[in-house]
């Protein structure tokens, strides 16, 4: 060792100098920073910025499957914004969304302060909770679709022998309303976890001091929860809500199995009619103008994420 | 006396909460339970409309038999396992590079990566499918598993970084710096004395990849068409459904059991997936 590189260059070495150089170069804080991302970067570039290029092109042009048209400008989305299956598809994907997000953030908290109780077999109730996250939500789904079948659901069955439903029951995934209702009760079951875990971790890091010092100043529990525990949630809770605001308004599994988007569209949302338009009907072109509608939603809570990332 | 009354008050206290969360676990747990009950009944007591749904009167095993000898279950599962396995490890050796340097290493522009990492991470994979299934086309990989095998990437790299970078930064500099002066290459030390650190962070990324994988749907929906290419989760949604009769035990009978390597990965590693979960935000 202590040979340094000039001293082989200069001893009339060049080959082991320039990979001596070679690894100096390599040892830079900035050359191996960039080195070490590039594999990242370049699955990002090819496999991500590209195809979302390409949504815009097709977005742009009459491109059918197996034949690539020609550019078009705005048609396909004067033709979509003139459909009135999107039309309902834009207030199908709000209706959902808005609804079940209420239910899984309120259910989510009350579900968190509850989780956060030192109670024996806390761990074994909190796996348990956890498990509809887990599981393949495409499976889980099949389930519920068995549950909410027109003849044999047990969701039906129940409620008659407990005098709650008259008979014979709703035709759950048959009847428009109903079949909204499913979807969020399913969406809601899957994502309730989600909200509850992390609003947990949220609540855990709250200093024990603020709840001794409420208390000594009379506050009721509820008292406590409303200036107390909300007000100190409010950052984690908006980083899920956002979160999960997009990946509700994105869902596709659910939808798929359950409905396909029926009965007569009443359940469709922008992933599974860009499906049904784009690869059942081979119209890429306007199937890709549908997807990137969920673009707008995406920029603006990128923009809020971003905003709250930097903050902390 | 006093302490006989907050031992009350305790027990009530505690009574409360189990009384409050027996709600959300059957609601958590009654659909698992359904469908494994389901998986085990005769036809003649599935569809007979007097029977009680919650029990099973004599449990018989031909859905399972049917799903084992009359369809390519075992094809499937082996692709699912295939497909996340070299997913996962691809992901993930990726990620531990990018997650390292965009956490430690200062050079310009590294902030801006991690935003871009950041945004990707956000991207659902439903907004790219139609594009990507363009692109998998183009590859020659259309209707196989490879398909999968390079486009999951997409979705773990970010997600990965993401969870490790926060990983990284809790391993103090000094030990880094003590090894460099040693005179370890940048490599030595991310190899022999940063990656040891951050085994818990490796073990939350590999489970959550591995899951992430086994779960994906849109994709293997979309890419793959020819049946013995299929994974477990899109071959049990869509291969066991003919026409309007439905086999509603088999596919009950092929839910339980695709379901099974990830119920197994979580009773084993629950801690990382709530830790995991809290880290990094999975996507829900």
């Amino acid at each position: 060792m202590a040979v340094g590189p000039r001293v082989l260059e200069a001893a009339g070495a060049p080959g082991v100098g320039r990979l001596a150089r070679l690894r100096e170069w390599w040892e830079r804080e900035d050359v191996f920073g960039y080195g070490l991302i590039l594999p990242a970067l370049a699955l990002l570039v090819s496999l991500v910025a590209f195809p979302f290029g390409m949504a815009i092109y097709f977005s742009l042009s009459d491109y059918w499957v197996g034949s690539p048209g020609g550019f078009v400008g705005l048609e396909n989305y004067r033709a979509i914004f003139a459909n009135e299956m999107f039309r309902q598809t834009v207030q199908n994907s709000f209706v959902f969304t808005a609804i079940a997000l209420s239910f899984k953030t309120v259910l989510g908290v009350w579900l968190a302060v509850l989780l956060a109780r030192n109670l024996p077999f806390k761990r074994v109730i909190r796996g348990a909770v956890l498990l509809p996250f887990v599981i393949p939500t495409a499976l889980s789904t099949l389930g519920w679709w068995w549950m909410f079948d027109s003849l044999y659901s047990v969701v039906n069955w129940t409620g008659i022998r407990l005098g709650i439903i008259s008979p014979p029951g709703p035709n759950w995934l048959g009847q428009a309303a109903y079949a909204m209702t499913a979807v969020i009760i399913v969406n809601v079951w899957r994502g309730l976890p989600f909200f509850a875990i992390t609003t947990l971790a949220g609540l855990v890091a709250i200093p024990r001091e603020f709840y001794e010092a409420a208390e000594v100043d009379g506050a009721t529990p509820w008292q406590r929860f409303w200036r107390v525990t909300l007000p100190l949630l409010k950052p984690v809770l908006a980083v899920v809500i956002l979160f999960s605001t997009i990946f509700t308004f994105a869902d596709f599994n659910i939808v798929y199995v359950l409905t396909r988007g029926g009965p007569v569209n009443t359940t469709h949302l922008f992933a599974t009619l860009a499906y049904q338009v784009g690869l059942n009907g081979g119209n890429l072109g306007q199937g890709a103008a549908i997807a990137l509608c969920l673009f707008p939603l995406l920029g603006v809570i990128v923009f809020l994420q971003l905003r709250f990332i930097r903050k902390e | 006396m006093a302490s006989a009354t907050s031992r009350s008050v305790q027990i009530r206290s505690v009574a409360f909460s189990y009384a409050n969360l027996l709600p959300f676990v059957f609601f958590a747990l009654f659909p698992f339970y359904f469908m494994f009950v389901t998986s085990f009944k005769s036809n003649a007591e599935l569809y007979n409309l007097k029977s009680i749904p919650f029990t099973v009167q004599a449990p018989v095993v031909e859905h399972y038999t049917f799903l084992f000898f009359r369809t390519e279950f075992f094809t499937w599962m082996k692709n699912s396992l295939l497909v996340a396995v070299l997913a996962t490890s691809a992901s993930v050796v990726i990620s531990i590079l990018a997650g390292y340097s965009l956490s430690r290493l200062r050079f310009r522009g590294a902030g801006s990566f991690g935003t871009a990492i950041f945004i990707s991470y956000l991207v659902p994979p439903t907004l790219l499918f139609l594009p990507m299934s363009q692109v998998v086309t183009w590859l020659g990989l259309a209707d196989t598993v490879w398909s999968l095998v390079v486009t999951y990437p997409t979705i773990l790299v970010p997600f990965c970084t993401w969870l490790l970078m926060g990983y990284f930064r809790t391993i103090p500099r000094e030990v880094e710096e003590c090894a460099l002066v040693d005179g370890a290459s940048r490599m030595q030390t991310l190899w022999r004395i940063v990656l040891p650190m951050a085994i818990p962070g490796i073990i939350c990324a590999l489970l959550f990849s591995f899951t992430l994988c086994w779960n994906e749907f849109t994709y293997a929906l979309t890419f793959i068409s020819q049946s013995s290419n299929k994974t477990a989760v899109v071959g049990v949604t869509a291969d066991l459904i003919r026409g309007d009769i439905y086999y509603w035990g088999s596919l009950m009978a092929g839910a339980v059991l695709a379901s099974v390597p990830i119920v197994v990965c979580y009773v084993l590693f629950l801690d990382y997936y709530v830790s995991g979960l809290t880290a990094g935000a999975v996507k829900g």
